[in-house]
């Protein structure tokens, strides 16, 4: 396959970016889309360029490294998918294929592709764990669950926080990582304890951080490589709702 | 309570939920103007007769549903803006609808509509003469009371001004295709199996709106231009209104 690969550079945070492009020959449609790129920065060392900064780590789909919003898409046009999982046989020969950095206020450009997350790690510091006591380790199953709830806590905690919820948002609304990380813990009977705290401590710290507002389009869920339902968003809201008229009334 | 972005969306969920309500009464009073002259006219008769704190009480109550609405929305959209000041170089979507991207657009556009419609229908600044229009026909004692039907009759005659309750009626129907599952989405008053369902109820609902509002101003201009007759057709010729107006006129003075 021959591509036209038309993608954003940017020196450093506070940078000018720019759209540079570059044509690629011999792409294999059994690559993956890193490993076409691993090919683009081969060819610009080659030409004594600088290579293409992009984030990845597992490329297994499951670590939620790896972002780029190809053609106007996070994580590309393919349902339930991941940038490593994106296949180029999804592609046509001789396409041009726009590639950019996630974009939103709270995820600042680091360089060229890659973008700060660590917004969505103080989301979950405020919050997104649970208190046990230390000492022995409590037996296995020693608390019961039922199976819907064990479900649909492990449908939330499929989360990988890659972020490509906030880059789909025309908003930039953290609401379905934010959510789902709430939720994994309001489910289960270990997060009973935190419960309130946690839904009105994780919105906060997620509008500190500058994310948008949701406004229920659906982007996000149909963006999410691990199909994150919206159901998660409506029961933040409900959770936040009752934890706030709590404090009012107590 | 009010102050996260959550809470923002509380406040557009229940003053949304006040003016859901309101449009489907509303409707249903104006689909009166199909029954006649003197159903709509006492019904009129008989709103403008209830106590003043419950008429006024109301009023407000809308009102300020439409104010916390308004500035909510505008507060949300800015807030938008900052946090995704970099547009895509292609924009693309998925899931989203046309009707959900462009509630801003379709909201506007409403708030400028309920402007109109309240100088034309309600304060009568933009017609001063439909103030003027009085009649015993619907009376519940026999005292002249206002005209609701000539005014609407005669407001609807013109061709832009129905033409654009129509099209403002539209843009209801969309904001409410979105804004009315939108309420149970923000308040969390839902879950996966009941979503479907909200989704379908919300467009059911918007639509039997865009279409008992829309009835109204069609029917009148069906029959200005004779496609078929739904009203008294004395109400369409040229002279009734000026009539009316003089006989009002000449009331007065003496």
């Amino acid at each position: 396959m021959k591509l036209t690969l038309k993608i954003w550079r940017q020196n450093g945070p506070s940078a000018n970016g720019s759209f540079e492009s570059h044509t690629l020959d011999g792409v294999s449609e059994d690559s993956s889309f890193l490993e076409m790129l691993d090919q683009l920065n081969e060819q610009l060392l080659g030409e004594g360029k600088e290579p293409v900064a992009f984030d990845h780590d597992c490329r297994e789909g499951i670590c939620g490294t790896c972002s780029l919003t190809i053609n106007g898409h996070a994580h590309g046009p393919e349902d339930s998918t991941t940038t490593c999982q994106l296949h180029m046989r999804k592609f046509r020969d001789g396409e041009t294929v726009t590639i950019e950095p996630f974009r939103a206020n709270a995820f600042p450009i680091v360089r060229d592709l890659i973008v700060d997350r660590s917004a969505f790690d103080r989301i979950v510091q405020s919050g997104g764990f649970i208190s046990v006591r230390t000492g022995s380790a409590p037996d296995g199953n020693a608390i019961p669950i039922s199976k819907v709830d064990a479900d649909n806590a492990m449908d939330a905690a499929a989360c990988i926080g890659c972020g490509a919820c906030v880059a789909s948002c025309k908003n930039a609304s953290a609401m379905l990582f934010t959510s789902a990380k709430a939720a994994h813990l309001n489910l289960l009977p270990q997060g009973q304890a935190e419960k309130d705290e946690r839904a009105i401590n994780m919105v906060k710290t997620m509008d500190e951080a500058g994310f948008g507002n949701c406004r229920n389009y659906g982007e996000c869920s149909a963006a999410c490589p691990k199909d994150i339902s919206l159901d998660y968003i409506a029961k933040l809201n409900r959770d936040h709702a009752k934890a706030k008229l709590k404090k009012i009334f107590s | 309570m009010f102050s996260s972005s959550l809470g923002k969306k509380y406040l557009m969920a229940l003053s949304g939920l006040v003016l859901i309500g309101f449009v489907f009464v509303h409707m249903a009073g104006n689909l009166q103007v199909l029954l006649g002259q003197a159903q709509i006219n006492a019904y009129a008769h008989s709103l403008q007769s209830l106590p003043w704190f419950i008429l006024w009480g109301s009023r407000l109550f809308l009102l300020a549903a439409v104010l916390i609405h308004a500035f909510t929305a505008y507060s949300l959209i800015v807030e938008n803006r900052k946090a995704r000041p970099n547009l895509n170089e292609i924009e693309a979507t998925k899931r989203a609808g046309l009707a959900s991207l462009r509630m801003g657009l379709t909201g506007s556009i409403l708030l400028a509509f309920i402007v109109f419609h309240l100088l034309h229908f309600t304060i009568r600044t933009i017609y001063p003469e439909y103030a003027e229009m009085m009649t015993t026909v619907g009376s519940p004692d026999g005292t002249e009371i206002h005209d609701a039907f000539l005014m609407v009759i005669s407001g609807f005659k013109h061709d832009v001004i129905s033409v654009f309750y129509v099209v403002a009626m539209g843009m209801l129907c969309a904001h409410l295709s979105h804004g009315f599952s939108s309420v149970f989405q923000s308040l969390g008053l839902r879950s996966e199996s009941w979503r479907a369902k909200i989704d379908l109820v919300a467009i059911g609902y918007a639509w039997i709106i865009f279409v008992g509002f829309s009835i109204v101003p069609l029917s009148v201009l069906a029959q200005k231009h004779g496609i078929y007759e739904f009203y008294d057709p004395s109400f369409f010729s040229q002279e009734v209104e000026e009539k009316s107006l003089s006989t009002n006129l000449l009331n007065n003075e003496s």
